[in-house]
């Protein structure tokens, strides 16, 4: 077992036990702060990969401003254990089956896997900053723009929806 | 071989660590010294100059005053949370330090040890990625105290953090645009060899300048702890040494903003009008740690003067600074930046 085996274990270890605590906590900000800590195991992943882009980009979207919101509108309800309303019975099986389907694909998705085609860890340069932007802006430049595009009419579609509810209210 | 790891370098790297940590705590506690000798001279007073010669024994006074305090922690707070929030606070306030280059390299027993803890591949990102960390020390503390003064606190400097990041960031791609490297250190090269990026980038400095005040909480942005509406805001519960964090996280946070507005924009460890290469190297280096701090002191004292001059901004003043003139200035920055790259190119 070297090193990097070793990092990769206690990463794993702090991923999924975080994510149990997320699922299974009580109470909302709690489960907000171990979903931060599950974005911080999965950027130990991508450092281990050597994908520092990938990794710095995950903390700063996910760690540092959209988990922000999150406990921004958490914190402003008040959530707490006492006021969690209790989910009826047919709601907590529609759950179930749902969960179950998307593990259904993941596992059939792992299952195929070809053990001999895996990344090989530290030495890689595809997840580096230089690589990335070479091939996003000369072999992927159509599906880019492309996807800029959706974000952009996705900000204007959340500015028209945010503005509608004001003018109703003049 | 389950360590397989240069022995030296780790004992260098170690080294390195704790005296860019300590140093950087010793310069915070005497920034907080000259803060309150600025404001007096600014206000036509002496400030502080009772414990020991002019005073200088100041920040010592004050740290342990705030040692033996009695702590208080609030009934129906989360224990865990409520310390989680300081130590937060203070750990992101000194990741930043990792990635700077302080100097150039220095020979010491044959070996060539680079001033600057690692030079990772992501650099500048880094420190965004730290800084957009850094609310979440002041809003678990704010949650944690369970008073609405410390929530609002910390709602006020999430939303505003938010607010200004994404100013900082267009302000900081413009740059990357014109030095196309993230490293800080080739940065510094860079501007070693040519002119310093303010030169290229007056309007993005501004930007940047703008935002850091505002992430470092310093007024005329400290809405987070407007006292005579807030009380205390974030902080309003603690008291002792976990007080004493948050305000402690607040100037490390100063001095690391100077450190990185110094390398960013004014050359970094580059002594201006002479060329480094004509001294020893140790020497150079020595010099040119000297010529960082001295710009780090020079915007220091910014923060201070601006503090004691400008009254604090309204809430809404605040939003629409950050999102109707910040964004679309930073915005056309970018814009500018680009045309003027492809005519020169």
């Amino acid at each position: 077992m070297n090193l990097t085996t070793l990092v990769f274990i206690l990463l794993s270890v702090m991923a999924i036990g975080s994510a149990i605590m997320m699922i299974s906590s009580k109470s909302p900000v709690h489960s907000v702060l171990w979903l931060i800590v599950v974005f911080f195991a999965i950027s130990g992943h991508y450092i281990l990969l050597n994908a520092q882009f990938l990794a710095i980009v995950n903390i700063i979207v996910y760690a540092g401003a959209i988990m922000v919101l999150f406990l921004f509108v958490v914190m402003l309800m008040n959530l707490n254990a006492e006021t969690e309303p209790v989910k009826n019975y047919r709601l907590q099986l529609v759950g179930v089956i749902t969960g179950g389907a998307l593990l259904l694909v993941l596992v059939s998705a792992v299952m195929k896997i070809d053990v001999e085609q895996l990344v090989e860890m530290k030495v890689g340069d595809q997840g580096l900053i230089k690589v990335l932007g070479m091939n996003l802006f000369k072999n992927y430049v159509l599906p880019f723009e492309i996807s800029s595009v959706l974000f952009l009419s996705a900000m204007i579609g959340a500015v028209v929806i945010g503005k509608k509810g004001e003018t109703a209210n003049q | 071989m389950l360590l397989a790891i240069d022995l030296g370098l780790v004992i260098e790297k170690l080294i390195l660590i704790v005296v860019v940590i300590s140093a950087s705590l010793v310069i915070a506690m005497y920034t907080t010294f000259a803060e309150r000798k600025v404001a007096a001279i600014l206000q036509d007073r002496r400030g502080p100059n009772r414990a020991g010669p002019f005073g200088l024994l100041q920040p010592l006074a004050d740290g342990l005053k705030l040692f033996f305090k009695e702590e208080i922690i609030p009934d129906f707070s989360n224990k865990f949370l409520f310390i989680l929030g300081p130590a937060l606070a203070m750990l992101t306030a000194m990741m930043t330090s990792a990635i700077i280059p302080w100097g150039d390299k220095v020979e010491l027993f044959g070996r060539e040890i680079s001033l600057q803890i690692t030079d990772v591949n992501v650099g500048i990102l880094y420190v965004f990625g730290v800084v957009s960390l850094g609310v979440y020390g002041i809003m678990i503390g704010s949650w944690a105290s369970n008073n609405k003064f410390s929530l609002m606190g910390g709602l006020r400097a999430a939303s505003q953090i938010i607010s200004y990041e994404l100013a900082m960031g267009i302000s900081i791609i413009a740059l990357l645009m014109v030095t196309g490297t993230l490293s800080l250190k080739e940065m510094v090269v860079q501007q070693q060899a040519g002119y310093w990026n303010i030169v290229k980038q007056p309007l993005g400095f501004l930007i940047f300048l703008i935002c850091a005040f505002a992430e470092c909480n310093r007024t005329p942005f400290d809405l987070p702890e407007a006292e005579n509406e807030l009380i205390g805001g974030y902080h309003t519960e603690y008291s002792s040494m976990k007080l004493g964090f948050f305000l402690f996280a607040e100037y490390i946070n100063m001095f690391v903003s100077s450190v990185i507005m110094a390398t960013l924009f004014f050359g970094g460890y580059d002594i201006p009008f002479f060329n480094e290469a004509t001294l020893s190297p140790n020497i150079a280096a020595i010099l040119g740690i000297v010529a960082l701090m001295a710009k780090v002191v020079f915007f220091i004292f910014l923060f201070m003067w601006v503090r004691w001059t400008i009254p604090r901004f309204r809430y809404d003043q605040l939003m629409h600074l950050g999102w109707r003139i910040l964004i679309p200035l930073a915005l056309f920055n970018m814009l500018a930046t680009g045309a003027s790259i492809l005519y020169f190119h």
